[in-house]
């Protein structure tokens, strides 16, 4: 039996239409969902009761929607860290330590402490910790940058092992040094070292009480305002593509190429240090064990869904931060991890169809 | 502290990095790379587990992890080589797949004790002095296995035709091609081979060498060691044995180091502070990007790296 058309699939000459990544991602995400529940009711789960346990713990009162946006700023921040890399193919896949010495050298502040607590005006506390975090990020980010530039290492590689380190780096001082009590965990911060939130509102508005959003959002709105000016409207944004799309051009253009792997893996660090210092300062109040639920690694997810594009990069940790919030009370709990990865994989065969046309065409009756 | 302890340690532990970086390695040549060797092994590993407690047969459960991990690698050969995606982008995302994959399916699996492959004494072998008893007694059958395979991939790779096809594939896919070798089907094949053998490293963590299931600590991270030492090794598999072999005798010496009161005569800081011990556990990560560093720079001298194509997608009939 023959169809009364087939299927040709040709290259794109053209630019794909504008909106059809928009489509293709979208198309991604809700088969993602499909898929995952088809899984959860293979093994005996309800996707549908599941599913609007999902939304309702992510969206369900004003309480989840912050703590959405709460999981979304690290994200965001990793998430435009990794994008920028992505764009000149640096694979950094450290964020995850990056993330964790920011928040190290960021509790250094009212931990050690390096200024007078009580008498520093919080502004000011804050914005040394913003630094510091930012400064041991973009040191940790200079590692793998520093190897790559000069040894050629894979920055795969490196940045992973760097991963490691830092975890182990950072369990040391929790359990010695900085350690409250014996426990794995050093003592609460101060006040003046917390970033404001909205609940510190309540007594003007009653309506604020409880609700954990904090400043760090911020930060990460900045942060993707500027990173797409730099990559849309800057010369060095314009250099960074460059690189990424045809390094053999940027050389002869007079790109220093070696330069700007550094320069890009210490933006990238630093950015990933600031989300730590966002997060020990706005939500932990603290430094401890696990501070990191695998941001570093979904943020990479994170930067490749959004196509790198700064802007993007806003909505598509929203809705990470989501699937955070809904997978830390959802049984079992590996769904999380499932969704995200069919989601990527989704995505990138999705990609496909933006390089290539599919088209359906009439079998004409003498080729029949 | 004891060497032939750490020794044996090494040839045990190695053994399952050895599976996994050889896989890889056998992907790799082929122009695919594939570093979701994480999720596979846990895959491998998740799958190895449930089927051996279910029916009772560790052997089974060692086919069952190994086509475990073999069928996920597929999803990453149809993204990379069809869809043409980006290779490192679908190795990440195949280990978040792969580690959800497992934790779901491996739901209520910890604590539970499944039948395992066993450990064994080679006849005449382990009668040899030091030799014996080191390597040939009392391990786990996986173990002797990984001495057998070890030389058969050297082999294959360098000198059958199908290692040559495969080399050629990943080196000059076109003119692979053009002598009538199949680069698509190739890489299909190396990248469900590379899954295989992750299943397999997988599967000889839960059922055989350190046994049990612990969700995604019951890898912790071995998959990503593993890919390093394709790297160290530079996509040789006597040199991935050699290092993974090594790793293992690191590990359990870092963990030893703990246990004397005095190192050298003087008092062991280990001992007497614990919380030190955080900077051994971290030393072997340092150690393989120190040992990175030097591999870059001897085969830059050698003038050997990666395979040439490695990372590019082949369409017939376009310029590279």
């Amino acid at each position: 039996m023959s169809l009364p058309f087939h299927l040709q699939v040709e290259k794109r000459l053209e630019e794909p239409p504008r909106w059809l990544p928009i489509v293709t991602s979208l198309g991604a995400v809700i088969l993602s969902f499909l898929i995952s529940g088809l899984i959860l009711l293979l093994i005996g789960g309800d996707p549908i009761k599941t599913f609007q346990y999902f939304y309702n713990a992510a969206f369900g009162s004003w309480g989840a929607l912050s703590d959405v946006i709460v999981k979304a700023t690290p994200l965001l921040l990793i998430g435009l860290g990794c994008g920028l890399a992505f764009r000149m193919k640096l694979w950094n896949i450290g964020a995850e330590g990056q993330f964790y010495i920011g928040a190290f050298c960021a509790s250094l502040v009212p931990l050690v402490p390096l200024m007078n607590m009580e008498t520093t005006p919080r502004a000011v506390v804050l914005l040394v910790m913003a630094l510091f975090g930012m400064i041991g990020g973009a040191l940790y980010g200079f590692i793998p940058g520093f190897l790559k530039a000069k040894f050629n290492v894979s920055e795969i590689i490196s940045t992973l092992m760097l991963n490691y380190v830092a975890v182990y780096w950072n369990n040391y001082w929790i359990y010695s040094t900085f350690s409250d009590a014996g426990f794995q965990m050093t003592k609460m911060f101060p006040k003046t070292a917390w970033l404001p939130r909205l609940a510190d509102l309540a007594q003007q508005n009653r309506a604020f009480s409880g609700i954990t959003l904090h400043l760090g959002v911020v930060f990460g709105l900045i942060t993707a305002v500027i990173i797409w000016h730099i990559v849309n409207h800057s010369r060095w944004g314009y250099e960074i593509t460059l690189i990424g799309d045809n390094p053999k051009a940027a050389e002869y253009a007079g790109i220093n190429i070696k330069r700007n792997i550094i320069l890009v893996f210490m933006l990238s660090g630093a950015l990933a240090g600031l989300a730590g210092m966002s997060e020990v300062s706005g939500v932990v109040h603290r430094l401890q064990e696990r501070i990191s639920t695998n941001y570093g690694f979904s943020g990479v997810i994170v930067a490749w869904l959004a196509k790198l594009n700064p802007l993007a990069t806003i909505l598509v940790s929203f809705l990470f931060g989501a699937l955070i919030v809904a997978g830390r009370e959802i049984q079992p709990s590996g769904l999380y991890f499932l969704i995200q990865g069919t989601i990527l994989f989704l995505v990138i065969s999705s990609d496909v169809l933006l390089r290539y046309r599919v088209r359906f065409e009439r079998t004409s009756s003498e080729a029949a | 502290m004891n060497f032939e302890i750490i020794l044996r340690s090494g040839l045990s532990t190695g053994t399952i990095l050895i599976f996994a970086a050889i896989g890889e390695i056998l992907t790799e040549l082929s122009g695919i790379q594939n570093l979701g060797l994480e999720g596979m092994m846990l895959v491998g590993a998740m799958a190895a587990f449930k089927t051996s407690l279910a029916t009772g047969n560790p052997w089974f459960g060692l086919l069952v992890g190994i086509a475990a991990g073999g069928l996920l690698s597929l999803a990453h050969a149809v993204v990379t080589i069809h869809f043409q995606a980006d290779q490192v982008v679908s190795g990440l995302s195949l280990t978040f797949l792969g580690t959800g994959l497992a934790l779901v399916l491996g739901e209520g699996l910890t604590g539970q004790n499944a039948p395992l492959i066993p450990n064994f004494t080679i006849p005449l072998l382990s009668q040899i002095p030091w030799v014996g008893r080191v390597f040939f007694s009392n391990l786990n059958l996986l173990v002797y296995i990984g001495y057998l395979f070890i030389p058969i991939a050297w082999w294959y790779i360098n000198k059958t035709r199908p290692g040559l096809h495969l080399r050629a594939v990943g080196e000059k896919p076109a003119a692979a091609d053009s002598l009538g070798v199949s680069v698509y089907g190739t890489r299909y094949l190396y990248t469900f081979i590379g899954g295989c053998l992750a299943g397999l490293a997988g599967s000889a963590i839960s059922i055989a060498i350190s046994p049990g299931w612990y969700s995604s600590q019951t890898t912790s991270g071995q998959g990503w060691i593993a890919v390093a030492l394709v790297i160290f090794a530079q996509w040789n598999p006597l040199r991935a044995a050699l290092g993974g072999y090594l790793f293992g005798m690191l590990r359990r010496f870092m963990l030893d180091l703990q246990g004397p009161m005095t190192l050298f005569g003087a008092p062991n800081p280990f001992f007497y502070n614990h919380n030190l011990a955080f900077f051994l556990q971290m030393t072997p990560f340092l150690l393989t990007i120190i040992a990175l560093v030097l591999g870059s720079a001897a085969s830059r001298r050698q003038r050997i790296g990666a395979p040439a194509a490695l990372g590019v997608p082949y369409v017939r009939g376009e310029r590279d």
